[in-house]
């Protein structure tokens, strides 16, 4: 009995120890990509090294393809991206994370991280982005503009209010004079997109760009006046960028012309 | 294990030594790095605020769900794994216990591949009987259930596999019928490894985050559980109220282990 009673407790024991792991490895939450580093031209050969970008998550799409496009004209630089919330990113970088360059998708979380003391210069805004309401292919529940977000048998999914694209829904709903009825806030952008294209909900309020880059499985419902609520996209060089001339390169880029034709592409507009 | 026993002088090498004292600090810096950032003066009135006291409410009530169902459904079915000889038992063992090691988000997704509206099940449900399981606190109790059930199997299987089987034969000698077997002699033989069980499925649901997220979204009241509202407040910046949380869920993770703590000092 004794030895049965120790072998009993050692899987105990077992079972605590993969408890530990699995909560530990519950909240991951973060996508990352590496650009292939095809060769080039060979241009701008002194830029090298890795770059750590944090983005917000709506920018995936088009950062995703900046990326690639970088490839090219720095060969040797390595750009890695971590796409996330805004509001969570901003604290991350705010915290002392080790990354080159911070963008956001509003203002207000940007100001978070130049408060902190932790972004170098005047961050720069690149980028612009409007809502959409989208909807599950054949909008199978005949929603036709925000107050349908008020519905209660429809389920609907709206961004948690601290995060920028929740801001600006709360803002949209709060001029639309809509009491908005979600059944889930989510962290991020992506993921409200993600419930719509699965079909879990019937509706949920994202960014323009997001719906487009959903593809066929989401389609968007027209939101009047949705232009009178707009985000600024800032980006900016971290203070203690490991690699500022790197974090320099991507900056140019974003903001310049390379940045504007990407952006717009995916149906950003120009700031 | 006392068998073994030699005598090493207190001696402990240096290769051993320096690796322990670094494992250790892995595991208790981070503990302690919480305690040192807590917001001490703040924290009576963030863990009286409506969004703490919601998240706790639900997750406690929630929690306690799952572990109620792991116990209606998972005892019988560490009964079927220690006790019979039925065909596919390895099988059966091997996939109840998956969970265990899978990531908690690919549950989620699993379940929404389910239960979800376009599931396999979630469909049907949905059509004919209206019942719809995500976005709901039963979906958060399903999804909790999911990842802690197989530490109740588990440990109740162990329990069963280590007690004395003839009890059982005994019984069913005197006349007594299976079922009554079961609930008169068996049950509260194990009732021990039964009760770690509960306590650890409960402390697992208790932490469940990944698939509560992916399948039952996060909605305050309905949803969000306490590990939901401390992933939701570092991602909109509130550091402290994260702190807080996660000190939170420390406090009971610890009353967990010392209410097991009986157990452990027999190893």
């Amino acid at each position: 009995m004794r030895d049965a009673g120790a072998r009993r407790v050692g899987m105990l024991v077992q079972a605590i120890g993969v408890a530990g792991l699995l909560v530990a490895c519950g909240g991951d939450a973060e996508g990352a990509s590496h650009p292939d580093g095809s060769p080039a031209d060979g241009s701008g050969a002194r830029i090298s090294g890795e770059v750590t970008v944090l983005a917000a998550a709506s920018l995936t799409e088009p950062f995703e393809t900046l990326g690639e496009r970088l490839a090219d004209r720095y060969p040797d630089l390595e750009v890695t991206f971590s796409f996330g919330p805004s509001s969570g990113l901003a604290e991350q970088a705010a915290a002392g994370a080790p990354a080159d360059v911070l963008a956001t998708a509003n203002t207000v979380t940007m100001d978070t991280a130049v408060q902190a003391g932790v972004v170098d210069g005047t961050p720069r805004v690149f980028a612009r982005n409007t809502l959409a309401l989208a909807v599950p292919a054949g909008n199978p529940g005949n929603v036709t503009g925000p107050a349908d977000l008020a519905r209660d048998e429809l389920r609907v999914a709206v961004c948690e209010p601290r995060v920028p694209c929740g801001a600006a829904a709360e803002a949209l709903l709060d001029r639309a004079g809509v009491e908005a009825a979600p059944d889930t806030l989510t962290t991020d952008v992506k993921e409200a997109v993600s419930l719509v294209s699965l079909g879990e909900v019937d509706a949920a309020l994202v960014y323009l760009t997001d719906a487009a880059a959903a593809g066929d499985a989401v389609e968007t419902v027209d939101v009047p006046r949705a232009g009178a609520v707009v985000n600024d996209y800032p980006v900016a060089v971290m203070a203690d960028a490991p690699n500022p001339d790197g974090a320099h390169a991507v900056v140019d880029a974003v903001t310049g012309e390379l940045g504007r034709d990407v952006l717009a592409e995916a149906g950003f507009l120009e700031p | 294990m006392t068998g073994h026993r030699r005598r090493t002088d207190g001696r402990v090498p240096v290769a051993l030594l320096v690796p322990s004292v670094l494992g250790v600090a892995v595991l208790v810096l981070p503990m302690v790095g919480l305690l040192l950032r807590a917001p001490w003066r703040r924290l009576p009135d963030i863990l009286s605020s409506d969004a703490v006291l919601t998240a706790l409410r639900l997750s406690l009530t929630t929690a306690t769900a799952a572990t109620a169902l792991s116990l209606v459904c998972g005892v019988p079915v560490a009964w079927l794994l220690a006790r019979t000889r039925m065909p596919g038992r390895s099988l059966l063992r091997g996939v109840v216990t998956v969970p265990l090691v899978l990531p908690p988000v690919i549950g989620g997704i699993a379940l929404l591949m389910v239960f979800g509206r376009r599931g396999v099940l979630g469909g049907w449900l949905d059509e004919a009987l209206g019942v719809s399981l995500p976005f709901t606190t039963a979906g958060v109790v399903l999804a909790q259930a999911f990842v802690a059930m197989p530490f109740l199997i588990v440990s109740v299987e162990g329990a069963l596999r280590t007690t004395d089987r003839r009890y059982d034969d005994v019984a069913a000698t005197l006349g007594a019928s299976a079922w009554t077997t079961f609930r008169r002699v068996t049950l509260p033989s194990v009732a021990p490894g039964v009760l770690a069980g509960a306590v650890l499925c409960w402390a697992r649901a208790l932490g469940e985050f990944g698939a509560t997220v992916t399948f039952a979204g996060s909605f305050p009241g309905t949803t969000r559980t306490l590990p939901l509202q401390a992933y939701v407040a570092i991602g909109s910046g509130d550091t402290d109220t994260a702190i807080v949380l996660s000190l939170l869920m420390i406090a009971v993770s610890v009353a967990v282990l010392v209410a097991m703590r009986r157990r452990w000092v027999g190893a």
